[in-house]
């Protein structure tokens, strides 16, 4: 079997605080796997050294045919490396960033015109194709300002497809929207899972997590505490740190 | 006090006023231009990886942000050449001074521009497979040009009334000639009203396209 992804001995420290120690996770073409866990567990970092926007201080990560080892000697990657290698993940941010001068069309078309040097007639058709997919046509030439949360954030996804990267990475998607515009973006994460993208998925969303994901990470204090997949993790957990966390939730309803 | 004003004398000296406004616009232009690819150098050095470029960058700015421009004029006319033995005309140190002493000024809004833009930005950008300088270029600068231009407008503004110092170096300014005049005609009052009107006649329309930008920006955001 071979892996999209696949980290080992991940290791990220902000000065004193260890925040990621000994991270080792793989992930299977076209499966889903969900991050859970309390804030400062490590899981944004995760997230974030996966694509590099955080740079770790130790262990390897492949994604795709691309991989990269950190620390005990290895150099750093190239500037250039760093950008070919993020440009093979989507990201989803929290707070969507997306570009607040560009029009929506725009903003999808960025990607694939500035770093792919496609030709703008072929960036545009694909922008609308992809904003089609989210809901979004009637919204191309507006201005993001203009949009919902909820919209924004689709913009976003397409943004990131636009790329058509092997993985896409989803930092708390919908932690930034007002209640009733979240399951117009888990919609859309729902369609991509099923169209068999890998994607990992940093979450609070525990139903969510429980019906799309395939398999559930629970992470606490910058390790992984537990593993596997989503009914069972969360159905039955079998670690105490875990049961304590997704209380939580259940409590909630 | 019963004071006779006579504005013919000064009429008469019209033509002299009007290239020596042409003479301040000139320098103006040239150390606005000149001052903005300075700033923007020593501005984005400021926010450089290598700490060399911070420190130098950092030099500069302080050197120049906190000397009187007086100071600066003199020392650039009558000490450099001592300490290197090149001798800058008078409108070359004027130019020269002038240019760096706005850049410093210039450095300090294009920096406070870039980093006012949300981290988040920059990192869409990353993200999308962008290179640092690349989301520089489309990303971060289209944003922060908008927040930049007001404060460089004013500084602008302040730096067409800096010109007028340069008079002391005998550069043939709106003011050196509005000395020369004052002195034939024993009209200073007369004279250096019509001088100070002329600066704000000239500089009107300036103010009033800065406000008119900032309302646009303030809507915009």
């Amino acid at each position: 079997m071979s892996y999209k992804i696949e980290v080992s001995g991940l290791r990220k420290s902000f000065g004193a605080l260890a925040v990621l120690r000994d991270i080792n996770l793989k992930v299977e073409p076209g499966q889903v796997v969900a991050l859970i866990g309390p804030s400062g567990s490590g899981k944004s970092t995760l997230l974030r050294c996966l694509n590099l926007l955080v740079m770790p201080d130790g262990g390897r990560i492949r994604i795709g045919k691309d991989s990269f080892a950190f620390g005990d000697g290895s150099k750093l990657p190239a500037t250039r490396e760093q950008a070919r290698f993020r440009s093979n993940t989507g990201m989803v941010f929290q707070h969507f960033n997306l570009f607040p001068h560009m029009t929506v069309v725009q903003n999808v078309m960025e990607g694939p015109v500035s770093v792919k040097a496609l030709p703008k007639p072929q960036a545009e058709a694909l922008a609308g194709k992809l904003l089609a997919k989210v809901g979004l046509s009637d919204k191309v030439d507006v201005f993001p300002n203009k949009l919902s949360g909820g919209q924004k954030q689709r913009v976003a996804i397409a943004r990131a497809l636009a790329m058509e990267p092997e993985v896409m990475l989803f930092d708390e998607a919908t932690s930034a929207l007002d209640p009733e515009l979240v399951g117009e973006v888990l919609g859309v994460m729902r369609d991509l899972a099923a169209e068999g993208m890998t994607m990992i998925i940093v979450t609070h969303e525990i139903g969510f997590a429980r019906e799309v994901a395939d398999r559930v990470v629970f992470m606490r204090d910058g390790v992984i505490v537990e593993e596997g997949p989503a009914r069972e993790i969360i159905g039955q957990p079998k670690q105490e740190a875990t049961r304590i966390f997704l209380s939580h939730f259940h409590n909630r309803g | 006090m019963s004071y006779t004003w006579n504005f013919d004398i000064v009429w008469s000296y019209r033509w002299i006023f009007l290239t020596g406004t042409g003479v301040t616009i000139g320098i103006t232009i040239a150390v606005v231009l000149l001052g903005l690819i300075v700033g923007l150098i020593a501005g984005i050095a400021q926010l450089s990886r290598s700490p060399t470029l911070r420190w130098l960058s950092w030099a500069y700015i302080e050197m120049f942000r906190l000397t009187p421009l007086l100071v600066l004029l003199l020392w650039f006319y009558y000490a450099l050449p001592i300490l290197t033995g090149i001798k800058l005309d008078a409108i070359t140190a004027s130019i020269v001074t002038l240019t760096l002493y706005g850049g410093s000024f210039y450095a300090e809004v294009i920096r406070g521009g870039i980093v006012s833009i949300e981290p988040g930005q920059s990192e869409a950008g990353l993200a999308l497979g962008m290179t640092p300088a690349r989301v520089m270029r489309r990303i971060v600068l289209p944003q922060a040009i908008k927040r930049m231009i007001p404060p460089l407008m004013n500084q602008s503004i302040i730096q067409f009334k800096n010109t007028s110092l340069v008079s002391v170096l005998a550069v043939p300014d709106l003011l050196y000639q509005g000395q020369v005049a004052a002195m034939d005609t024993y009209r200073a009052l007369e004279v250096y009203t019509v001088i100070a009107a002329i600066y704000v006649v000239v500089l009107l329309p300036l103010t009033a396209i800065v406000k008119g930008a900032e309302k646009r920006l303030a809507q915009s955001n």
